[in-house]
């Protein structure tokens, strides 16, 4: 078995640097890598190119960096629930890529699986489609979108094994899977580490051949961003 | 009378039908749920990664794990399924998904929608609306006929940066029923109470209207 496992946050993320692009999994405030982008924070680095479905809230996921204003540019598909972002991004001091929540997944997935580009209906006739190579197929017009990967993408699972193997909880896999697969250097923070073989090797969502650190995170908040119930009767 | 937002679900969901795998976006969409017709099996589909989602949860037992696409907490129905964002665009993308339902901004006569942004002032983002829109082959469009400056929202044409083009393919409103073919806007149906004159007046689209145009049944 190669041991993937680091003993710290700080270990784990070793190498990040200025104006590096990273991948963070999370869909809203659900299933993201809290340890990571704590660490993130206080490394100081800035100038990062950040690729995520979402930018967090004010003070709490991607809005702790964008509060200290270490991020120059996001690539994310829906932004809304964060004023700090909002102000930067209208001001002009943060770029903001905007593109289809279907997109940025492939485009994930194809980075990590070895394809270049694909075609998708998705945004044809609609300002995501400028300057794309436009082709019929099937007589529906779809664009071109190319891959995405990044220097470190940063995943959080539910459980891990010390190979690097993870299973997500819930609603909490969204962008993991395939962002682990498109970091050239893949982070996996996980609630539960396990002894390689105690994980069912059928149940497990992402191999580890795609995870390079891993580590036993902490102290998670797991914040709710709409809490919703309803009444007993 | 015109609708509330509730009515405008109860209408929607009566266009369920049995064994449809249903996309709701969020907003007035969202409520659809809470009226399926009996004797109706649907599963409904979150773009986050679930597939078989249900109610809210009762107080103390929502799960931070768990939650749709608007980010609120749900629960899961017997034979629910999570998966990742990729296979989710797969069921969207590949039509695996027959009905979407999901709120604009504005619509247009040749079945363009636009609902993700207002230069200058509001940048949210399209999230899913974009993948959606572009794969469905059944688009219903739930939202109010006018703005709150009582400015219609069924256009000749879009002014709004678009979220997809000719793909709407109904419209339920707080008036109204519309179909869009061929180009215009066809009235199906009024809201209880509500006159073929009030509903000219709120659209700026060309409207067909034919014949005797029946009153919803709520």
């Amino acid at each position: 078995m190669i041991n993937k496992v680091v003993n710290s946050v700080e270990e784990a993320i070793e190498g990040v640097a200025d104006d590096m692009t990273f991948m963070l999994g999370g869909f809203g405030l659900c299933g993201i890598p809290e340890n990571s982008i704590g660490a993130l924070s206080q490394s100081g680095i800035k100038g990062l190119t950040c690729i995520s479905n979402n930018a967090g809230v004010d003070d709490f996921g991607l809005g702790l960096l964008l509060q200290k204003r270490q991020i120059k540019k996001m690539i994310s598909s829906y932004v809304g629930e964060n004023a700090e972002f909002e102000r930067q991004m209208l001001s002009g001091e943060l770029e903001v890529e905007l593109i289809p929540q279907g997109s940025l997944a492939e485009r994930c997935r194809a980075g990590g699986a070895g394809i270049p580009a694909f075609f998708t209906p998705a945004g044809y006739g609609t300002e995501v489609a400028k300057g794309k190579e436009v082709r019929e197929f099937n007589g529906k017009p779809h664009i071109l979108e190319s891959a995405l990967t990044a220097d470190f993408a940063f995943v959080k699972a539910w459980k891990g094994d010390t190979a690097g193997n993870l299973i997500f909880k819930g609603t909490a896999r969204n962008f993991n899977p395939m962002m682990a697969m498109a970091g050239k250097i893949t982070v996996a923070e996980v609630e539960e580490l396990v002894p390689a073989g105690e994980l069912d090797p059928a149940q497990i969502h992402t191999p580890g051949i795609f995870v390079q650190r891993i580590f036993q995170g902490k102290d998670y908040e797991k914040r709710i961003e709409q809490r919703t119930v309803r009444t007993r009767e | 009378m015109a609708l509330d937002k509730n009515g405008i679900a109860q209408r929607i969901a009566q266009e369920l039908q049995n064994g449809f795998y249903v996309n709701l976006g969020i907003g007035i969409p969202t409520l659809v749920a809470n009226y399926i017709p009996q004797g109706i099996d649907v599963e409904f589909q979150s773009e986050n990664g679930v597939l078989g989602m249900g109610p809210f949860p009762f107080e103390g037992e929502e799960d931070s794990d768990l939650i749709n696409a608007g980010k609120q907490t749900i629960t899961t129905m017997a034979g629910a399924v999570f998966f990742d964002s990729a296979t989710s665009f797969s069921m969207i993308r590949g039509q695996h998904v027959q009905l979407t339902v999901l709120g604009a901004m504005e619509v247009a006569q040749n079945g363009d929608i636009a609902n993700w942004k207002i230069p200058g002032k509001m940048v949210k983002g399209m999230g899913g609306a974009m993948d959606l829109v572009a794969s469905a082959e059944n688009i219903i469009v739930a939202m109010m006929h006018t703005n709150k400056k009582g400015e219609s929202k069924i256009l000749k044409k879009c002014s709004l940066p678009l979220t997809g083009v000719g793909c709407v393919t109904k419209v339920v409103t707080n008036l109204s029923v519309l179909e869009v073919v061929d180009g215009s806007f066809k009235l199906l149906e009024r809201a209880p109470g509500v006159s073929i004159e009030e509903i000219k007046s709120a659209t700026e689209g060309d409207l067909i209207i034919e014949g005797e145009i029946p009153e919803m049944k709520l």
